[in-house]
């Protein structure tokens, strides 16, 4: 029986794409505040705005994260939102689960929480939304003692890092990313928990230039999977492709929906080469490895036949971060190639890591995120603090204004001069 | 024993992390972990990956609405326990991932996941429109411009047809973020559905001196047109405040994040904009930021018909248009921006040219440009 009339929302339930209406009103019968959710919700559809109030510091002792204060401004009409706070679990790399471990967990927030989810979150933890104060301990306790689990990062503090699937299922992988992301995760578990950052700190790894988690655009510190020595070619697979093998299609089947024509591989591959770098002669497919940058393309169109070289590790880019406040960036290539190794706890990446922390901890300004302490410092400076040097592979292009920030020991003589000096032979 | 709250800290275990991912591997894919060669789209919905052991997984992708109840959790864990011996992935696009060991087991876990009527579209792959990544809304978040999951449901129920084919020229990724925060990280996707608020924060006179650092306040500003005033609250007492300088404001809300007696939604003010183009692989062109195309739809609740029609309509031109692995900003690129508003039939207004700062570098600097409906004032 509705507790709330909800006739905006009732249109949510019409159409093909799942309804999370009716997913509500379902979990309504056994959890009664899933009506409080929807009859707010409703009446953010009749006013249109939120209903819910900014801000409330809520949390577990010794945490300084991992929970979002959330409260209703309408609380006397849906005391079952009241208090609605979000609950933020760290997700396993590469977001497989065990039914076992899923359902264990919704009996944990079927006792203390609404029942509500996101599967996931952006950052890429396991949302548990909507929870009273009261059962914010009580639920830690739980998950931690019983499921042998834990929270995420929220506030100014390294959050949640998170990986693409890696080589668990994808021949793509250049680096085992679920390794690297469960293990640096484990290390700094402290970071995780307890802020002490300027602002919020992402880490991402894809382990191929195709960037599944989007770690370009949405990380401080992203590992991004590539090689250095050459691609692998079958060039008996190369035929198949060129003789529209059904075994073989083209960007592994993403286009059969279409009828494209025949797969021309002067076409789809040689000519969409972005470096040109490719050609045939006679019946192989050569490519100039020296000259590829290693973007996917002619990867992703016949997997079958060409695959990321042998030598594998990853690219280090720094500093992405979305809009708010001076624009959009993406990360910035720092670190052309470095090998990603569990046998020695990747120590590459922590070092580096733990070098940029310790500088944006010192420069970085409250809510600073490191891209823009990158940008108000100047990458020269950036790079010097990191320890590697100046590269043409750091910059699109030169520069093309010639304010050079030269240093005084950079000029001979230094900058101490005597205009008294200077004046006599220069008269003014 | 459980949480003693006399005893807050006696047995408590914290930092543990999130459990061990191999524990949760399939055993097919425990087994062939790292040695996978090749994979191939089967149908829409279904891949089949390759072992160098010979083995095969097959996974079947579903479709959900990020927004998940226990109920339905639980039903996804009913399928797995069924077909995939107890395990499942999600995918960072919010969709489900049911795996199987043989093509036979494939069928058998179609047929169950159809007898759930909508629960479960199966789709998301290759040249198709994949699952929007999104934010809260008004379902749990204190700073929206507009919801999340109603309009996400409203896009993809009107692109259904593309969730579940593969007849685009490549993929195409779309993401929704409810204000300019981007939780959703809107800025790097191929049509970005974006909140935006209008109207400049108030300044709530009765709050400002309980929960607001004011010189917090003054530095959130990017345009410096917050600055401190001397205001009255209700009880006609002389109160720190702060006075916003409208005409300086781009609306970004980050002084409301600063201070919450600062609030700038509003019905009339809040809506959408749409920007198109962005892309975060490296694959044939370098990862690319969403570009503003149309600066305002309003928040027409429940079913935002507005925003659905004009998603629908750059999909079409792009469809239509667009060459075989061109993204949607790669073949506006192609076809140079003028031809992008003519052919996709979007109004070009002025909200479209940047006047925040590096603008001069998205401004035309060329005779390079071609002719248009646009420019038939000069032309005809």
């Amino acid at each position: 029986m509705a507790k709330h009339e909800t006739p905006l929302l009732d249109e949510l339930e019409k159409g093909p794409w799942p309804s999370f209406v009716t997913d509500l009103k379902q979990q309504a019968e056994t959890k009664p505040e899933c009506w409080d959710i929807l009859g707010q919700l409703e009446l953010s559809y009749k006013d249109r705005i939120t209903h819910w109030k900014h801000g409330g510091i809520v949390g577990v002792f010794g945490y300084g994260g991992g929970i979002v204060g959330r409260y209703s401004d309408v609380p006397t009409r849906f005391p079952g939102v009241e208090h609605f706070h979000t609950v933020r679990i760290a997700q396993p790399s590469g977001l497989y689960y065990t039914t076992e471990n899923l359902r264990a967990l919704m009996n944990l927030w079927e006792k203390y929480g609404s029942g509500v989810t996101n599967m996931h979150g952006s950052t890429g933890d396991m949302i548990f939304l909507g929870t009273r104060t009261e059962n914010l301990e009580p639920l830690f306790w739980d998950l931690t003692h019983d499921l042998n689990q834990d929270l995420g990062g929220s506030g100014s503090n390294l959050r949640t890092p998170s990986c693409c699937l890696g080589d668990s299922r994808c021949e793509w992988a250049c680096y085992d990313a679920q390794e690297v992301c469960n293990s640096l995760t484990q290390r700094y578990q402290d970071e995780i928990h307890r802020p002490a950052f300027p602002y919020k700190f992402k880490f991402k790894f894809s382990a191929c230039p195709n960037d599944c988690v989007a770690a370009i655009a949405r990380s401080d510190f992203a590992v991004i999977g590539t090689w250095k020595d050459s691609i692998r070619i079958d060039q008996a697979a190369v035929q198949k492709y060129i003789a529209n093998d059904s075994e073989y299609p083209s960007n592994a089947g993403a286009h059969k929906g279409r009828d494209w024509g025949k797969f021309d591989i002067q076409k789809e591959v040689i000519d969409l080469c972005p470096t040109n770098c490719m050609w045939m002669e006679g019946n192989e497919l050569k490519i100039d490895d020296a000259e590829c940058t290693r973007c996917m393309h002619c990867i992703n169109v016949m997997p079958r036949a060409l695959r990321p070289g042998a030598e594998k590790g990853a690219s280090i880019c720094i500093g992405a971060k979305a809009p708010i406040l001076d624009g959009a960036q993406f990360a910035t290539l720092v670190v052309p190639f470095i090998e990603v190794n569990a046998e020695d706890d990747f120590q590459g990446i922590v070092d580096m890591i733990e070098k940029v922390w310790d500088w944006w901890m010192e420069v970085g300004k409250n809510r600073e995120r490191v891209g823009e302490t990158m940008q108000r410092i100047g990458l020269p400076t950036f790079l010097s603090v990191m320890e590697i040097e100046p590269m043409p592979q750091h910059v699109k292009e030169p520069r093309s204004n010639p304010y050079v920030f030269w240093k005084e020991e950079e000029v001979p003589g230094g900058w101490e001069r005597d205009v008294v000096a200077f004046r006599k032979r220069h008269a003014a | 024993m459980g949480y003693d709250p006399n005893n807050p800290m006696e047995g408590r275990i914290t930092d543990l992390g999130p459990r061990y991912y191999g524990d949760f591997l399939p055993p097919v894919i425990k087994e062939n972990k790292g040695k996978w060669l090749y994979h191939e789209i089967l149908e829409p919905g279904v891949l089949m990956h390759v072992s160098e052991t010979g083995a095969k997984v097959y996974t079947v992708r579903c479709g959900s609405a990020r927004l998940l109840t226990v109920n339905r959790i639980r039903l996804i864990c009913d399928v797995a326990d069924k077909h995939c011996d107890g395990y499942l992935r999600f995918t960072t696009r919010n969709n489900v991932e049911f795996m199987v060991d043989s093509k036979e087991k494939v069928e058998a876990l179609k047929a169950t996941l159809k007898s759930h009527g909508t629960t479960f579209p199966i789709g998301g792959t290759g040249a198709c429109v994949t699952n929007i990544v999104h934010t809260q809304g008004w379902v749990h978040c204190h700073t929206p411009a507009t919801d999340a999951s109603g309009p996400v449901k409203a896009v993809m129920d009107d692109l259904f047809e593309y969730f579940g084919s593969m007849s685009l020229p490549a993929q195409v990724r779309i993401a929704l973020a409810c204000c300019l925060n981007m939780c959703g990280a809107v800025h790097a996707s191929d049509i970005a559905i974006l909140g935006i608020h209008r109207k400049p924060p108030m300044i709530d006179n009765d709050r400002i001196t309980g929960v607001c650092e004011i010189p917090l306040a003054i530095a959130s500003c990017p345009l410096g047109a917050i600055k401190p005033a001397k205001a009255t609250n209700s009880a006609g007492e002389e109160v720190k405040s702060v006075k916003v300088n409208a005409e300086r404001c781009m609306f970004c809300g980050n002084c409301y994040t600063m201070c919450p007696a600062m609030p700038l939604a509003d019905p009339e003010g809040d809506g959408i904009a749409i920007l198109v183009g962005g892309k975060v692989s490296n694959s044939k062109s370098a990862p690319k930021f969403s570009k503003l195309v149309v600066p305002f739809l309003p928040n027409t609740t429940p079913r935002w018909p507005e925003t659905v029609a004009c998603v629908r309509q750059i999909l079409e031109a792009y469809a239509k248009d667009a060459k075989k692995y061109e993204r949607v900003g790669e073949w506006a690129e192609r076809i140079g921006w003028e031809k992008f508003f003519e052919k996709t039939g979007l109004p070009f207004t002025e909200k479209s040219i940047d006047d925040y700062r590096l603008a001069y570098d998205t401004w035309r600097t060329t005779t390079q440009f071609k002719f248009t409906s646009h420019t038939a004032a000069y032309t005809k």
